[in-house]
Formats: structure tokens, sequence, C-alpha cells
């Protein structure tokens, strides 16, 4: 009955939104007056201040299972990737390496960033058919595993922005670019510039091209 | 009877038991060496004496059989699906600036989603003065835009950053495309919406299986993006966003948002996964740069190239693209020999704002070998740079905007390597 009251309540402001602000300012008048029902079915983003956070909680314990049946046979029981599908745990300080692993515990900079992605493509193929519970508990269950929260700890719509993500320190703004050689005047060297003319790798030797332009 | 028959004869020779890549084989061997002297001055060609197709056998025409092998490619081992993957642009096989739109790379990340039009709707909410639902027929009452502009995709290039590693012009950068697209401009959809002050970003997004987003700043927005639901004349093609895509001139293509269904505005960037965990570019010292948006100058010789190997000694020409998200070409060098002397290339018009650009130059081949290079400098000046100069700063686990000039050495024999230089 609450619902039903709720949802009159609701058509009736949407009305009242449609009907003030007809054509006004409006320099084409096309298109219609989106309701706060329509909105709230498509508005699904969540920002790294917890701005669009939908109400829910879970913590590590209850999403192990979750993560197991919805996850795991992509991602791995422990989060470490099935074949090359992405792994979520781990590299933990091999971002300056020859081979950087770029998980949600080691590159990811926000909790609300796994939680927008995982709620709104996941789980592959099943986009937006987990629950806000579901999805907070799964989220929780991964940033424990990156040893992140504690497996008790509840994640909630209240929290969700005030995670610390261990990279969260790790990007940098604004773009810098132009940031290779600049020749003020765009001309660049013409004649008997130097340049290495050595060769020193061919993609033929490496190998890995598809097979049909091989010659 | 006769007629049929012969026309029976002259397509079972081309399609009699073979796949896809052994057609285009057979088809290009055939077109390269084996021609029939029965269709040979002084002789009558067989397709003279009978009559062809007639109207309607294709209502929608299709390229010839023997361009069969103009398709784009995949590189299976690149990604875990098919639907979460790229293809590439076979730009070797393309002439002018503009791609054809079933040859426009796709890159998916929840596979091609397909809409009815009737149930498409865009949707405007956040910091705007009257949160809207627009229909398509709704966005084609708007003043429209046709603009030709090309996307890259920021990987493009990507596989390339530590060394010469695929033996193609396809595949190293086929993930750029050309088309001209008619919308209406993003600003214009304000008008109707009103717009907050404090409005300072965009979150676009998507309504296909991945939910694709991305945050644009206002800026941008208000200069020159589209809405848009046409390519080369047509609809968008289903793997380009049927019906409706966003375009994001000069910037990097996951952000010109397909299957659009929403633009929310904001005051602060969202920091989806796609400019978080992916699309940000990983420095040698572990920092990664953020919000790199646009694509820099780039060039690429399209012919010769490992997939089409120069045949002929005597005149040749060499043909390529050019293009940069800053603006518009001003030139083009080509060197023959790994970058030590240099030639201005000759630009062919039209030379747009953002969009593709063809360049040619004529050389002579005597059968020696070559180093082949071309480096494109935009308007603003800058000029395309070598790898050593991009991986000095950023070193080699960047992934994308990679646009450093690359090296096609041409054997005695006439065939072409993708090569490295150091």
């Amino acid at each position: 009955m609450l619902g039903l009251v709720k949802f009159l309540f609701l058509i009736m402001i949407s009305l009242s939104i449609s009907f003030s602000s007809h054509a006004e300012n409006r320099k084409y008048n096309i298109g219609k007056i989106a309701t706060k029902i329509e909105i709230a079915g498509w508005d699904i983003d969540v920002r790294p201040d917890g701005v669009g956070a939908p109400k829910g909680s879970g913590n590590a314990i209850d999403g192990e299972e979750i993560y197991v049946n919805r996850c795991a046979s992509c991602h791995g029981d422990f989060g470490e990737g099935v074949d090359r599908w992405p792994a979520l745990v781990g590299g933990d300080g091999t971002l300056a390496s020859h081979d950087p692993e770029k998980t949600t515990g080691s590159y990811w900079p926000y909790a609300s960033t796994i939680f927008d992605y995982v709620y709104r493509s996941m789980p592959f193929g099943e986009a937006q058919t987990l629950t806000h519970d579901e999805t907070y508990k799964i989220v929780a269950y991964l940033l424990n595993m990156n040893e992140i929260i504690d497996e008790d700890f509840v994640l909630s719509e209240k929290n969700i922005g005030k995670i610390k993500m261990p990279n969260a320190g790790g990007f940098s703004l604004p773009d810098p670019r132009p940031d290779v050689t600049k020749y003020k005047d765009g001309q660049p060297c013409m004649k008997n510039c130097n340049v290495p003319v050595k060769i020193i790798g061919k993609a033929r030797d490496i190998d890995v091209t598809p097979d049909d332009e091989k010659s | 009877m006769t007629d049929k028959k012969k026309l029976i004869s002259r397509r079972s020779l081309f399609s009699s038991g073979a796949g896809l890549g052994a057609l285009a084989l057979t088809t290009k061997s055939l077109l390269a060496k084996e021609a029939n002297k029965k269709n040979l001055p002084p002789n009558v060609p067989e397709w003279t004496e009978a009559l062809g197709e007639g109207v309607d056998v294709n209502p929608y025409g299709m390229p010839s059989e023997f361009e069969s092998h103009v398709v784009r490619r995949n590189v299976e081992w690149l990604t875990a699906s098919t639907e979460s993957s790229v293809n590439f642009t076979p730009l070797q096989d393309l002439e002018g600036i503009v791609t054809p739109n079933g040859l426009c790379f796709e890159r998916h990340h929840g596979g091609t989603t397909i809409i009815n039009p009737a149930d498409y709707r865009l949707m405007i909410n956040g910091l705007v003065d009257r949160e809207m639902i627009f229909t398509l027929d709704d966005l084609k009452r708007f003043p429209q835009v046709n603009k030709f502009h090309f996307l890259e995709c920021a990987a493009n290039g990507g596989m390339e950053w530590r060394g010469a590693q695929l033996n193609g012009c396809q595949y190293t950068f086929g993930m750029v495309h050309n088309v001209q697209y008619t919308g209406v401009k993003l600003s214009d959809l304000l008008l109707e919406t009103g717009l907050k002050n404090s409005a300072k970003w965009i979150l676009a997004e998507g309504s296909d299986s991945s939910g694709m987003t991305r945050s644009i700043p206002i800026e941008k927005i208000k200069d020159d993006c589209i809405v848009a639901w046409a390519m080369n004349g047509e609809a968008l093609r289903p793997e380009q966003g049927y019906p409706v895509r966003l375009v994001v001139p000069g910037w990097e293509g996951n952000m010109w948002v397909k299957w659009l269904r929403r633009l929310e505005f904001g005051d602060k960037p969202y920091m989806t996964r796609e400019e978080t965990s992916k699309y940000t570019d990983l420095l040698s010292d572990g920092n990664a740069r953020m919000f790199t948006w646009v694509m820099d100058a780039k060039s690429v010789i399209t012919s010769p190239c490992p997939e089409k190997p120069v045949i002929h000694k005597g005149f040749n020409q060499i043909r390529g693209l050019a293009w940069s998200g800053r603006g518009k070409i001003k030139r083009v060098d080509v060197s023959f020999d790994g970058g030590k002397n240099w030639n201005t290339a000759q630009l062919h018009p039209p030379i747009l704002d953002k969009s593709l650009t063809r360049f040619t130059i004529p050389f002579e081949w005597s059968g020696e070998e070559l180093l082949l290079q071309s480096r494109a400098i935009d308007e603003t000046n800058y000029v395309q740079p070598t790898i050593q100069e991009l991986q000095k700063i950023r070193g080699v686990n960047s992934i994308y905007h990679n646009n450093s000039i690359a090296t096609w050495l041409v054997a005695k024999s006439g065939k072409v390597d993708n090569v490295r230089l150091g």
C-alpha cells in the first residue's frame, strides 16, 4: 500500500514537472520531460565520493559464495584469472616492473568504480542481473582478497566512497602532451639526419601475426 | 541457357570448395599472375558474350567477388572472447579518405547490440534545467551537421611499444576509420534541456551489455561533440552503435559511446572503469597518466606495406594516410632510408579538421633495399615522433597512444616487413 502511495506521489510530481516546464525556455520544443521513475531505472552510476551508490550492504564472508557462483569461472577462485580473463587480485608492487599486473587491488584507484562496473556489466553476458546487496558482497570479497578490508567489514552505500585504495595516488593529471620533441616551426631535420637505421627487430621473426597474412 | 551456364561456370571457378582465406588468395593470385589468355586481346572476353545479372539481384550492393580479401581481421590471441574484442580496418586496400561502412574496425566490450529504433531512447539527466528523453525521430528534427572525422582506438599500435610485433599495416594501424557523420550537435540538445552553471562533466553511457561509460569535460561537449545517427549517408551500422552513437572529434575512440542511451551532467568526473583501470597510460615509474584524450598526429604508408609488396621495378606510388586529433594535417614527409633523408609528399584535398588525409609520393625502384617511413606534421606544428622519443618519456608499458613512426623494410625481392630500427 505504501508502495502504491509512493508511486502515485511520484506520478503527481512528474506530471507537475512536465506541466510547469512545458516549452519554457526551450528553443525547439522537442522531446519529453523524463520522470523521476524513468531516471531512477537508468541512472546507475556511482562516483568516487559515493554519490549515486544505491542502498544496500554486504561483507566478504557472504560474498564468497556469490563470487564462486557468478565470477570464478572466468576470474578464478582466488581472483587469479582463468586463461586470458583478467586477474582481479594481486600485482602489488609490479606497476613499475617489466610485466605490470593491473588488478583491482594493485591498480584501480576507487572502490566505487568496482561497484559501478560489476553492477552495470558483470557477470559477462548477464549484465545488471545482480542485486545491490549481491554487488556490495562481491565488491567486499574482492577488497578483502586484496587485503584492503577485513572479511567482516560491511560495505554499504554509506562507506563505499571512503575506502582507500592502494593505488589511489598513482594517477597524474592533467595530460602533459605534447610531451615529445617539439619543433617551434614544424620544421624537423630533412637531410642527413642523425638517426639509428640498424634493423634491431622484425615482426616476421616474432611470428605472432595471424596466418593469412604470412607470405 | 548457354548464357546461364557461362555465368555459373565463371562463378564456380572462384567458389568451389574454398574458404574465405583460400578464396582471397586464389583471387589475388589469379589477378596478379594467372590471367586467362582467352580473355585477353585480341580475343573477346567471355563476359562480353554473356549477359550479366539483372537489377535487384543484390538489392543492397556488395563489393566485387574479386575483392573478398578486403575484410576486417582480428588477432585471436589478443583477447579472451570475440564479444569483448577488436578487429582491424584493411587500410592497405583502401583509397581516398572515406572508410566504407562495412570495413570500419569494430571494438566491442559486450558484443554488437541490436536495438529496434522504435525502442530507442536518449535520456539526459543530472545538472540540467529539464531532465529529458528523446526518441530517434526527435533527434532527427533538430538542426543537423554533416562532418568527416577519424575515429582511432587509443590502443592502435599498442602491440608495437616494445618492438615490431605484428607483420601488417592492418594489424599495426587498422584501429582507425574515417566516415562522414550526420547528427545533432550536443550543444543544440542542451538548448532544449538547459544547463546548470555547476555542470562541468558529462557521463556518456551506452545501453550495450558492457554499459560503456566515459566522462567528458563540458568544454569539449560545448565545442564539437555530435549525437550521430548516420555514417557515410546511411544509418549507423549495428557494430558502430545503431541507432545512435556519440562523436567526440579527435579524441580516443573509447569515448565515442555506441548505442548511446544516457548523458548525465555532473560537477565531477565519474572515474569509470574505462578511464581508470583502462585507457590510462602506465609510465615506467609505475605512475599512470589519466584523461589522455587527444589522439596525436600520426601517419602510415598503406602501400607498399607487408600486405602489399613492391612488384614492379621502375615508377611506383607510395600511398598513405595521416591524421591529427589537434586539427588539420599540414604536411607529410616520406623517407626511403630509415629517416636520414626526407621528401615532402603530396596531400590530396579535402584536407579536413580531425579527419584522415590522403598523401602520395612517387618513387623509382631499381630493386634496392628501402626503409620506408612517413612523418605527419599537423597545423599546430606537432611533428609525429620516433618510437625512441616516445619510449624515453613514457617507457614501454603505456599500451595506449603509440603514434610513433613505423618502418617498412622493402627487401630486394620486393617483400615488405614491419621492422624496428635502433
